[in-house]
């Protein structure tokens, strides 16, 4: 019977492969598909806690809803700033854009 | 008893007139401001005159004993209702004396310098800052308080400081008047102290209260006696003090060195304040605190006696060996106040207070004939465009009335009877006979090395051989006559101002004095006198070997005399070696260095921490966000152990 | 309309708005004259007022007060009032504000925002010396601090932003400590029903616990001490003063210093008596060594600006010394030494300003000569310089001698030797102005340059005179100041002597 810690562990994995993600790879769009896979863990949670501890209600998917309308209106605003960098420094690397320092 | 109001006048008009000079007179009318200078003092020595006749002869005594008047008092600056400073007027024999002394000189001097500084720059200057010592003085001779005597002291120095620095683009007198204004400022401190001191103990700044507390036995005497610092009573660490700030005034040893250097001034300016008025201020200061010198601290007064003798033999040691002419007076000056000093360092209160007489009858007689001489001294350096005596000689036949003026001072300084020095000096020796012998013996040799620097002064300038510049040719030497008018009216006196009745009218409690006058005593001295004026005329009336024969023989003495015994030099030594480098110096260092390094050290630390941690900052996305985790994840175990 | 000391902190405000709305420079200094003008014959006028008012009789400690609720949470008010010793540094600051617009009329970069830092300046300087409550007194401390910066980095000569930074970074740290122990005098200011108050004349009374009082007043008495150079942290003041411009260096001496000292005595003094009777022995050491270690230090300086910086050091620590000797006598004359040192250092600085405009150079050796070719302004330089050296008929005499008396009332043989030594200061002070005047104003010409100088213009000439009254003024009839200042100071010495340690 797969029950909630099951969904949980795959939440988890999946949060800290995104996580892992975010932090090792250099192109930005890799970094914008870790981000969205850690959105993504949020709303395994979401669902699963909806599905198992109150399942007559609908709180936790209005939630994913609304999260995965942000992930698209943020992954568009993200790559408009990716492309302005790319114009500016003709590359994706997030190592090259470190001028925001003291 | 109230006084008069009109005494006010008598400071008051050299005071509006050096406001007038120095904020209109400079600018409209320049050429003006020497008459209107001596017309003022004029009118100001006419009140004195008629000050002193009403004080002396009309109203000053009663039942034949001078009495102090208070002619005016206003509180400046009340500290307590007790203490204040008071700027008001005290009449009493030394005194009224003094004021006449001071505006008669003074007025003297303004003639004299309406030739002598005819075309000068700077001529409105002069006679401002003329009107401004006369005033200064006269405020200090009237003081009735301590405080305003200090008050007045510190404006003759300064009146001094920026005559001597006159002729302000020579070096040599910018430096002159620096180191006058220095010394006697040090020796003010001590001054200053000693006011504090004997104020705080008298609990008043009144010159009649304190003298009155002080000098009769109660509780105020006990209690500055009581309380002693070192070992040595109040009383006396505050009559030394006092006494230290009028030995700067007066150029007693070791405060001497200023004065010699103070003859950078214009010559009629070292006649009025470095011979006749202000150098004479600490005479009148221990004569005006004298009750409480002679009847509470003898100790005090034997101090003042030591200091006295020795540097009137001390200067006029050094006198026979110097050359400037306007230095050997400056030393003969020191030597004479000297004289006035130990006088009154011998003297008593009261029936035995005959050196107190003698010094202020000293100071009177002093101070015409060397006004005297040194106006002499300006007409002939007027003439001769030197001060040097190698560059004067045989001057007799072109200066006659200065000639003979001249030689009255001397004969007077000398102590030649019946000019004025004799009386005064005769008065001295006795009360240093009757007082202590060895202070008697140097007084006498001090008197025969006077009379003998005198005359070698007098026949290098008018004798000896002629090769002054303007020899050959007829020019008339003489000045003109507002340079002789003064000249002849101060002859005149320095023959007659000795039959002055002294010892009627000036005395230490106002009663008169019985004086005895004997031959043979009198006799003495002036035997020496008329030796060492024998001597001087076979050794520089005519150009002799003889001199340098004797100065070869005396070589290493001879040396040190010319070299002022290396006092300059010990002085120099303890300002620039001691005080600038061993003090200044490090102060400065320590301050750049130290207390600023400290300040800078802690901005460079916090600097240094700065750099050290901002890397942390380095705009490296994924290093952010790892801290972020890292934070994060902080926070859950926090959390999870603060709640479990 | 005398008595409305708001007015004394509008009309600089109105002033610096006016200038910051001219057109030109021109406009601005013209603007900017008649606001400082206005100030001088306000402050005249409301000291006439005070004059008035004692004279009938009026024996309240504070006159004029007027009180408004600001942040009634916290019980800040805006509460003002003058008395005696307030009175005198208002006109001291109005004269110094004149003359300083005075002398900068030749500046010629930014001159509009110039003059609208002065006027605010000059308003916080007001604000301050008016407020009765601590807050308040704070805040306009602050508002005089900032536009220093600005002055100095911008319009100042030398290593400017150094000393500019230097400045206002030790002068913020001074308040910083001031806010520490003005806040812990707060909170213990309950009255016993939790109401707590910045009032001073409140605090005064207070019976603040004595550990508190221990803690709080070396915090406040540094703090306003570093304003008023208090040794060791003086170096902002030789740094600061030779690089500010002209205006602000007097501004500098003339009147921030003397917030520091009447911050001393009114907040630290006045508010915490026991701690001021044990901390006694302190604030004299540290007085007596900036008196003496300042002249020394003064006696190697090379510039002119720097010989008089340092002598401002040792010239404050007389100020120090008659607020450290708890005297009723010592503290009057600390006060007159504010006033007169503020004067005559404005003089001092204006004139060195107005010289350094025409040689270029302020370096000793390298002048001579002046009172041949300017010899207005040499005069002036020599008069600020008997002044500063104390001499009778200046104001520096008069309050310096009666800082010595009323030192001279403590009997113990400590303060004996720390006032001895003040007065030793006076040698070396002789020494240094005498130095500086013999080589700088007097002299053969040393340049070529020199000799086509010229003298004073009408301005300089007026500020210059006006400065130069005001030392008289206080010189010659001393009476007047002693008056005005003696009665707070005694009040301020009742309070102190609840301590119990001094009869």
């Amino acid at each position: 019977m797969i029950g909630l810690s099951h969904m949980l562990i795959i939440s988890t994995a999946l949060f800290f492969i995104g996580v892992y993600g975010f932090l090792t790879r250099r192109n930005m769009i890799t970094m914008l598909m870790a981000v969205e896979l850690i959105l993504n863990s949020v709303n395994i949670n979401f669902i699963a806690f909806n599905k198992y501890l109150y399942p007559g209600k609908l709180e936790g998917v209005f939630f994913t809803v609304f999260i995965i309308t942000i992930a698209a209106a943020e992954a568009a605003v993200a790559i408009a700033i990716i492309i302005n960098l790319y114009r500016h420094y003709k590359s994706i690397d997030s190592e090259d854009a470190d001028t925001m320092k003291f | 008893m109230p006084g008069p109001l009109y005494i006010a006048l008598i400071p008051l008009l050299p005071l509006i007139t050096f406001a007038i000079i120095s904020l209109v007179g400079n600018r409209y009318f320049p050429k003006f401001t020497g008459i209107l200078g001596t017309t003022s003092l004029a009118i100001s020595a006419t009140i004195s005159l008629f000050t002193a006749w009403q004080y002396f002869f009309v109203e000053g005594s009663v039942n034949g004993v001078y009495q102090q008047i208070i002619s005016f008092k206003y509180t400046w600056l009340e500290f307590s209702p007790n203490v204040s400073i008071d700027m008001g007027a005290l009449l009493d024999p030394i005194s009224v004396m003094m004021i006449v002394v001071v505006t008669f000189v003074s007025l003297m001097v303004h003639i004299y310098s309406l030739g002598y500084m005819k075309g000068e720059e700077r001529f409105s200057t002069y006679y401002a800052f003329l009107s401004l010592f006369t005033f200064s003085m006269l405020g200090l001779v009237l003081s009735s308080n301590i405080f305003q005597i200090y008050i007045f002291w510190e404006l003759v120095g300064v009146s001094s400081y920026l005559l001597i620095g006159f002729y302000f683009d020579k070096p040599s007198a910018v430096a002159a008047s620096k180191k006058a204004f220095i010394v006697t400022r040090f020796a003010d401190l001590g001054f200053l102290v000693g006011i504090l001191l004997l104020a705080f103990h008298a609990e008043t700044l009144d010159f009649q209260t304190l003298i009155q507390r002080l000098s009769t036995p109660g509780d105020y005497l006990n209690g500055i006696i009581s309380a002693s610092f070192l070992g040595v009573s109040a009383l006396t660490w505050g009559l030394v003090l006092v006494f230290i700030g009028g030995a700067g005034k007066s150029a007693m040893f070791p405060l001497h060195v200023w004065l010699p250097d103070a003859m950078e001034g214009p010559t009629p300016v070292s006649a009025l304040i470095h011979a006749a008025t202000m150098v004479v201020a600490g005479v009148f200061l221990v004569a005006r605190l004298f009750p409480i010198f002679a009847m509470s601290c003898p100790v005090a007064l034997d101090i003042v006696a030591c200091v006295g003798v020795f540097s009137s033999l001390f200067a006029a040691i050094i006198a026979c060996t110097q050359t400037d002419i306007k230095r050997v007076l400056a030393y003969s000056t020191m030597s004479q106040i000297g004289y006035m000093m130990f006088a009154l360092g011998v003297s008593e209160y009261g029936e035995n207070g005959l050196g107190y007489m003698a010094s202020m009858f000293h100071l009177f007689t002093h101070a015409m004939f060397k006004a005297l001489l040194f106006l002499g001294a300006g007409a002939v350096i007027h003439y001769v465009h030197s001060n040097e005596m190698k560059d004067m000689g045989g001057l007799r036949k072109f200066m006659p009335i200065t000639h003979i003026t001249f030689l009255i001072a001397c004969l007077a300084i000398a102590g030649i009877p019946p000019f004025a020095g004799f009386f005064s000096k005769e008065e001295i020796l006795t009360a240093a006979f009757h007082s202590n012998k060895l202070i008697f013996g140097l007084a006498v040799t001090t008197a025969a090395i006077t009379a003998f620097y005198m005359f070698r002064l007098y026949f290098s300038i008018f004798w000896k051989s002629e090769h002054h510049p303007h020899h050959g040719d007829d020019h008339h030497g003489e000045g003109p006559k507002t340079m002789l008018i003064p000249l002849l009216v101060l002859g005149l006196l320095s023959i007659v101002a000795g039959f002055a009745p002294f010892h009627h009218l000036v005395t230490s409690d106002g009663h008169p004095l019985h004086t005895e006058f004997h031959l043979l005593f009198a006799a003495g001295p002036v035997l020496l006198a008329i030796i060492a004026i024998i001597v001087a005329m076979v050794m520089y009336k005519k150009e002799s070997a003889l001199p340098g024969k004797i100065s070869e023989g005396l070589k290493s003495i001879y040396q040190a005399a010319y070299r002022k015994f290396y006092i300059d030099e010990i002085y120099l030594f303890v300002t620039k070696g001691i005080i600038f480098n061993l003090i200044g110096r490090p102060s400065a260092w320590i301050d750049r260095n130290i207390v600023d390094g400290f300040m800078n050290m802690m901005a460079t630390v916090t600097e240094n921490f700065s750099d050290t941690i901002k890397p942390i900052q380095s705009g490296k996305l994924q290093l952010y966000a790892v801290w972020f985790f890292a934070g994060l994840m902080g926070m859950v175990l926090l959390f999870i152990y603060l709640w479990a | 309309m005398m008595t409305n000391l708001t007015l004394l902190i509008l009309v600089p405000l109105l002033a610096a708005v006016a200038v910051a709305f001219c057109r030109n420079g021109e406009q601005a200094k013209w603007t900017a004259f008649i606001g400082s003008l206005c100030q001088l014959l306000l402050s005249g006028a409301m000291a006439f007022a005070y004059f008035a008012e004692r004279k009938a009789g009026n024996t309240a400690q504070m006159l004029f007060t007027e009180r408004h609720s600001w942040f009634s949470s916290l019980n800040i008010e805006y509460y003002v009032g003058v008395d005696g010793i307030s009175v005198a540094m208002i006109l001291l600051t109005a004269f110094v504000v004149f003359t300083g617009v005075l002398i900068s009329w030749n500046v010629q970069t930014l001159s509009r925002e110039f003059f609208f830092l002065l006027m605010l300046l000059g308003a916080g300087a007001y604000g301050f010396f008016i407020s009765l409550d601590l807050f308040t007194l704070f805040f306009f401390l602050e508002v005089a601090v900032i536009p220093k910066f600005l002055l100095i980095a911008i319009w100042g000569s030398g290593k400017k932003e150094y000393s500019a930074m230097k400045l206002v970074l030790m002068l913020m740290a001074g308040s910083a400590l001031v806010l520490i122990g003005m806040l812990s005098l707060y909170y213990y200011s309950d009255d016993g029903n939790g109401n707590r108050t910045f009032d001073m004349l409140k605090l005064a009374y207070q019976n603040i616990p004595l550990e508190v009082q221990l803690f709080a007043f070396p915090l406040m008495f540094t703090g306003f001490g570093i304003f008023t150079a208090m040794f060791p942290f003086h170096t902002w003041a030789p740094d600061g003063h030779s690089s500010a411009p002209t205006a602000a260096s007097m501004f500098l001496a003339g009147i921030s210093m003397k917030l520091g000292g009447y911050g001393c005595l009114r907040a630290a003094t006045y508010l915490m008596p026991e701690a001021a009777q044990e901390y006694s022995w302190i604030i004299v050491l540290l007085a007596t060594i900036a008196i003496i270690y300042g002249s020394f230090a003064t006696l190697m300086q090379k510039d002119l600006k720097y010989i008089n910086a340092y002598s401002s050091v040792s010239h404050c620590g007389f100020v120090l010394l008659g607020i450290g000797m708890l005297t009723k006598t010592a503290i009057t004359g600390a006060v007159m030494q504010m006033v007169s040192h503020g004067v005559m250092t404005a003089l001092f600085f204006g004139a060195i300003g107005m010289i350094y405009e025409r040689t270029h150079t302020r370096q000793v050796e390298q002048l001579g000569g002046l009172l041949k070719t300017i010899p207005f302004l040499s005069t002036v330089y020599i008069i600020a310089g008997l002044c500063s050296l104390g001499l009778p008929g200046f104001s520096g005499f008069v309050a310096e001698m009666t800082v010595f008396m009323g030192s001279w009332q403590r009997p113990d043989t400590f303060n004996r030797i720390c006032t001895i030594l003040a007065c030793a200061s006076i040698v070396v002070t002789a020494v240094y102005i005498l130095r500086a005047i013999g080589q700088a104003v007097m002299g053969p010409i040393t340049n070529e340059h020199y000799s086509h100088l010229k003298d004073a213009t009408w301005n300089e000439r007026l500020a210059s005179a006006a400065l130069i009254l005001a030392i008289l003024a206080i010189g010659l009839a001393p009476f007047w100041l002693n008056n005005l200042i003696t009665p707070d100071a005694q009040i301020i010495m009742e309070n102190v002597a609840r301590g119990g340690l001094i009869e």
